[in-house]
């Protein structure tokens, strides 16, 4: 008797976003990565109405909503900005992956997928060919990653249905 | 099934981003992050942040409402300290979002914005106005339902939930491709507050009821 899902729709920047809410770690924290990219849909057209929400797993000291108890958290959200830009910063996961949701207009549930930030043996990845497999694959190194959500077509990411 | 398709043509936006494979099937390890979800602590959330009449100098135009109901999961157990996340168009159908094009005027005494955490019995609790239907580009003549917008965490990322709670009774409802994306009648109706005198509070707030079920954890068996 689940409740059934429906879209976030177009008008949600005046609610959901809140202050800080793509910094997990505050500026400057050592050992603080950052994961940038853009979400585009079926045309190739950049989605300037997403809503991303990245998970890695704990919740940290910092607050998830209000970041004021701590260095990290393990929770953050951004809206895309209208080129489909979205960013975030925080600290390097516990596991291979993060966890990434999105939410959009157009989107009737949300989608979830996972930010590898190496290519590791991993029991996800290695059920996928290859082509598919790379769109798990942030791309960069160090402290700086890459990863772009095609929602549909020929390259489109890996969506997981746990 | 209780959610809709990905794919809905009626409902425009979905043939350019609903994705064209299915989700990938993956059984999780009991470790995986997917099965947790983030804390939210009573500090991070303000006592009036669920009375949405309040939150500006004078009151909102439009019906007062009270919006109470239970967060559980697939089981019927309360799932307390959950957050819970509200927003919504005015009285007059339009939000206070600057793309909003619809032509209805902006109430300087409405945000349409509102959060809480569920207590111990997983309720939760709002104070608002009942929002007004408006029309949108989907197609000719559409005009969406009255409706508020829920998110809901839940215990796992799995569990994550955004919906729409519509009003009993509302014709529009019949008319609209994004209720109408969920194809059993049954589901579509858990979508649907009941009008109930007994959270009416007398000479203040008609209140409607409206309890929000979390799906099953994947490390749950059916």
């Amino acid at each position: 008797m689940t409740t059934p899902s429906q879209t976030v729709g177009p008008f949600f920047s005046h609610a959901l976003p809140y202050e800080r809410d793509w910094e997990l770690v505050p500026d400057g924290h050592p050992g603080a990565i950052t994961l940038t990219g853009r979400v585009f849909d079926g045309a190739g057209e950049p989605v300037p109405d997403a809503l991303l929400e990245l998970w890695l797993g704990f919740t940290g000291e910092r607050g998830a909503l209000s970041r004021q108890g701590g260095k990290v958290s393990g929770f953050g959200r951004c809206a895309t900005s209208p080129d489909g830009t979205y960013r975030f910063r925080a600290t390097r996961p516990p596991r291979p992956y993060l966890s990434l949701q999105i939410f959009a207009r157009g989107l009737l549930r949300s989608l979830l997928t996972r930010v590898y930030l190496e290519d590791v043996p991993d029991p996800l990845l290695d059920g996928l060919d290859p082509g598919r497999r790379a769109t798990l694959i942030a791309a960069g190194s160090g402290d700086s990653y890459r990863f772009d959500v095609r929602l549909q077509g020929a390259e489109e990411t890996v969506f997981i249905d746990f | 099934m209780s959610h809709p398709p990905y794919l809905s043509p009626g409902y425009r936006s979905t043939i350019a981003r609903a994705p064209s494979r299915p989700p990938v099937s993956f059984k999780l390890d009991p470790d995986a992050i997917e099965l947790t979800s983030p804390v939210f602590g009573h500090e991070e959330v303000g006592a009036l942040d669920a009375d949405l009449t309040r939150q500006h100098a004078g009151e909102p135009i439009g019906e007062r409402i009270i919006v109470e109901g239970r967060v559980l999961d697939d089981d019927g157990r309360p799932l307390p300290g959950t957050l819970v996340e509200l927003w919504q168009a005015n009285a007059a159908g339009r939000y206070a979002h600057d793309l909003d094009r619809h032509p209805a005027p902006l109430d300087p005494n409405f945000t349409g914005a509102g959060r809480c955490l569920t207590d111990q019995d997983g309720r939760y609790r709002f104070v608002t106005i009942k929002p007004g239907a408006y029309p949108w580009r989907n197609h000719d003549n559409a005009w969406r339902p009255a409706h508020l917008h829920f998110s809901v965490f839940g215990q796992a990322f799995t569990q994550r939930l955004i919906t729409q709670m519509y009003f009993p009774g509302d014709p529009l409802m019949p008319f609209d491709p994004i209720m109408q994306s969920i194809p059993d009648e049954a589901a579509r109706q858990r979508l649907v507050s009941s009008f109930e005198l007994g959270l009416t509070e007398p000479e203040w707030a008609l209140g409607y009821a409206f309890d929000i079920v979390l799906g099953r954890t994947p490390m749950e068996t059916p």
